[in-house]
């Protein structure tokens, strides 16, 4: 066990090396921040100032040793646009992005398990098959394009929720969030929909093949045999088996859908890391890029490292380090 | 193989096209067909594939204008919404954008630049990743661990943020989107096919091909190959509508193709920035257009995971 843990570890900072020297690299060929954060009418010693200030005239690998050092200490370069330290800036905006990204699993658990586990057990009714349609229907649903029908439907078309921005955020049990006021939750509805309904089709259908699974087995028709009410059977004893492996895939998406938050947050210009780094990108914003690279790989790395334990505590046939 | 199967099917039936790929002999590729066409939804949606492709392939022939041509758009004519008959003449089906541009026309070259791209990142994808799944089941040993080991670090990154990485890095371009797709989709297709060619690496006709004195590379392209391609064909179905709406997304957030070459994905998000001037067919139209098309191609494989799943075989 420590020696599987030590040697992911080690992996861990080896790719995190890895990331960080292709994303110096390749972000430092990305044109001049220099020549795009000064206005036009620059003048040369204006021009060698910032140059200066920036680090870029010293030669690249003396740019990377610095970056890689800085790093360490939790420095990832300074904001070229904002002038703060990149890592402030995508941590300032990480609570918007989870609190969006929760939401958004909250519904589709929501939604998606009762529908999921309405198909399970009535296989092959016409309703069934809609779901399962419906449910490819939401995979297929280009996720961008959900987004925006919402908002010409809700916002332009009907009027009823605004369609940008996070609104008014207030402290509930001692953390800022949209949901203490009822303008944040109206903000939030419809990116958190945006978001949930990319979810939603996974939900049911792991629902529905985990109900499949679980019904023609012995302990259900044990309980059938005992005379427990099929309602109670459904209820209790099926559903506790099912939300194990439903629980823990759904927790494994938590990553995914911080990732594709990216895309939600840049229709509905929520202030969150995602559009944190598509503003980045445009802006060439090299350190707040690098920085938020090197966060969201660290942070999938540690999200694999947790699935694999999780893996393990739950299905004792999966041996560490038997591989390798 | 001996039977005949060779009398030409009715035209009207679709089955002789599935007969004539040359994929495999019609004999073993008629049950699948004659499975598939089980599911009216999902004829329907081959259907639509088929039509799509089509398409995309004449759109230039079918469209009334070449919306890239500035000597063939009208500037007076922007903003004309559906149904519009402009006063120089042309009927405008699905109203024009911004410049002036008839919509019908640039969503027939969004729709040949989508599905390039979708075809081309799938097919390459198939290549690399049966390639590597392959000669990871077959080599075993340090090569298969360390295959995998990459195929392991590859899945556990979301495939948008993957791609969304190297293209902050690499820049717009079609042929960097490409490269970005067939980087995040080839592992799919090595795991797949390594799972299957584990099992059929211990048959028969592979220590037979061995005990023939048959060089590795023909063992593992000539014979076992063909063998794992049933999951190859799912995935690839699937992997084909996703690499269409990945480019799209990241046309639409500015970092996929240039606006030179305008994809269905681009269309929407050109659209995007009139859509709260009440404009609303700039991005309809198109993303209903991009819908239809991943709807239909994901129809496709769902229906064929269903016949091919060797749990359901009959």
């Amino acid at each position: 066990m420590t020696v599987f843990l030590i040697r992911r570890l080690l992996q861990t900072v080896g790719v995190l090396l890895a990331v960080s020297l292709v994303v110096f690299i390749g972000l430092y060929a990305v044109g001049n921040p220099a020549e795009i954060l000064l206005p036009d009418d620059a003048t040369e010693a204006e021009r060698q100032a910032a140059i200066l200030a920036l680090g870029l005239d010293k030669p690249i690998w003396v740019q990377y040793a610095v970056f890689l050092q800085n790093a360490v200490t939790g420095d990832l370069g300074t904001s070229f646009v904002y002038n703060t330290p990149s890592i402030t800036l995508i941590l300032q905006r990480f609570p918007a992005t989870l609190e969006l990204a929760l939401s958004a699993l909250f519904i589709a658990i929501v939604l998606g398990a009762p529908l999921g586990l309405y198909a399970g057990l009535h296989p092959g009714t016409r309703l069934d098959r809609t779901i399962v349609t419906g449910s490819i229907l939401g995979f297929s649903l280009p996720n961008f394009w959900q987004g925006l029908m919402l908002i010409l439907v809700f916002s332009i078309g009907l009027g009823w929720l605004p369609s940008s921005g996070r609104g008014q955020t207030g402290t509930l049990l001692g953390i800022e969030t949209s949901f203490a006021t009822w303008d944040g939750i109206r903000h939030l509805i419809l990116p958190a929909t945006n978001l949930a309904l990319f979810k939603l089709a996974l939900v049911i259908r792991l629902t529905r093949a985990q109900v499949r699974e679980t019904m023609p087995l012995d302990f259900v028709k044990f309980a059938r045999a005992k005379g427990i009410s099929e309602t109670r059977i459904v209820g209790v004893h099926v559903a506790k088996t099912i939300a194990a492996p439903i629980v823990t895939v759904i927790g494994m998406e938590l990553g995914s859908v911080i990732a594709f938050a990216v895309i939600t947050e840049s229709i509905f210009a929520w202030p969150g890391m995602g559009k944190l780094i598509i503003d980045s990108i445009n802006k060439l914003d090299r350190p707040v890029v690098a920085a938020y690279l090197l966060v969201i790989t660290f942070m999938f790395i540690m999200i694999n490292l947790i699935v694999d334990l999780l893996y393990t505590a739950l299905d004792p046939r999966v041996r560490l380090g038997g591989k390798a | 193989m001996s039977d005949t199967p060779t009398v030409a099917p009715p035209v009207t039936t679709p089955s002789g096209m599935i007969a004539a790929t040359p994929l495999a002999t019609p004999s073993r590729w008629r049950p699948v067909w004659d499975e598939f066409a089980e599911s009216r939804t999902a004829l329907i949606a081959l259907w639509v594939c088929v039509l799509l492709l089509l398409a995309a392939i004449i759109g230039p022939w079918l469209a009334p204008q070449n919306p890239y041509d500035l000597t063939e758009i009208s500037f007076f004519d922007s903003r004309l919404p559906p149904f519009s008959v402009s006063p120089d003449g042309p009927f405008y089906l699905l109203g024009t954008d911004n410049q002036g541009r008839d919509m019908f026309s640039a969503m027939l070259y969004g729709l040949r630049t989508s599905l390039f791209v979708g075809v081309a990142s799938g097919g390459l994808a198939i290549a690399v990743g049966v390639s590597l799944g392959l000669i990871a089941a077959y080599a075993g040993g340090f090569v298969d661990a360390l295959i995998m080991r990459i195929v392991d670090f590859m899945l556990g990154f979301p495939t948008i943020l993957v791609a969304l990485m190297m293209l902050a890095i690499l820049g717009q371009g079609v042929e960097k989107v490409i490269l970005a797709l067939v980087v995040v989709q080839w592992a799919y297709f090595a795991r797949a096919v390594r799972a299957t060619a584990l099992s059929e690496r211990s048959k028969e006709y592979i220590e037979a091909a061995r005990s023939l004195g048959l060089s590795h590379t023909r063992i593992v392209f000539g014979h076992l190959a063909p063998n794992c391609m049933p999951p190859v064909i799912v995935i690839g179905t699937m992997q084909v509508a996703s690499a269409i709406s990945a480019e799209a997304t990241l046309s639409f957030l500015g970092l996929g193709l240039p606006i030179t070459e305008p994809s269905l994905g681009l269309l929407i998000s050109n659209g995007f920035n009139v859509m709260l001037a009440g404009l609303y067919w700039i991005s309809v139209f198109p993303g209903l257009l991009l819908l239809t098309l991943i709807f239909a191609i994901n129809i496709v494989g769902d229906r064929l995971r269903e016949v091919l799943n060797p749990r359901n075989a009959r």
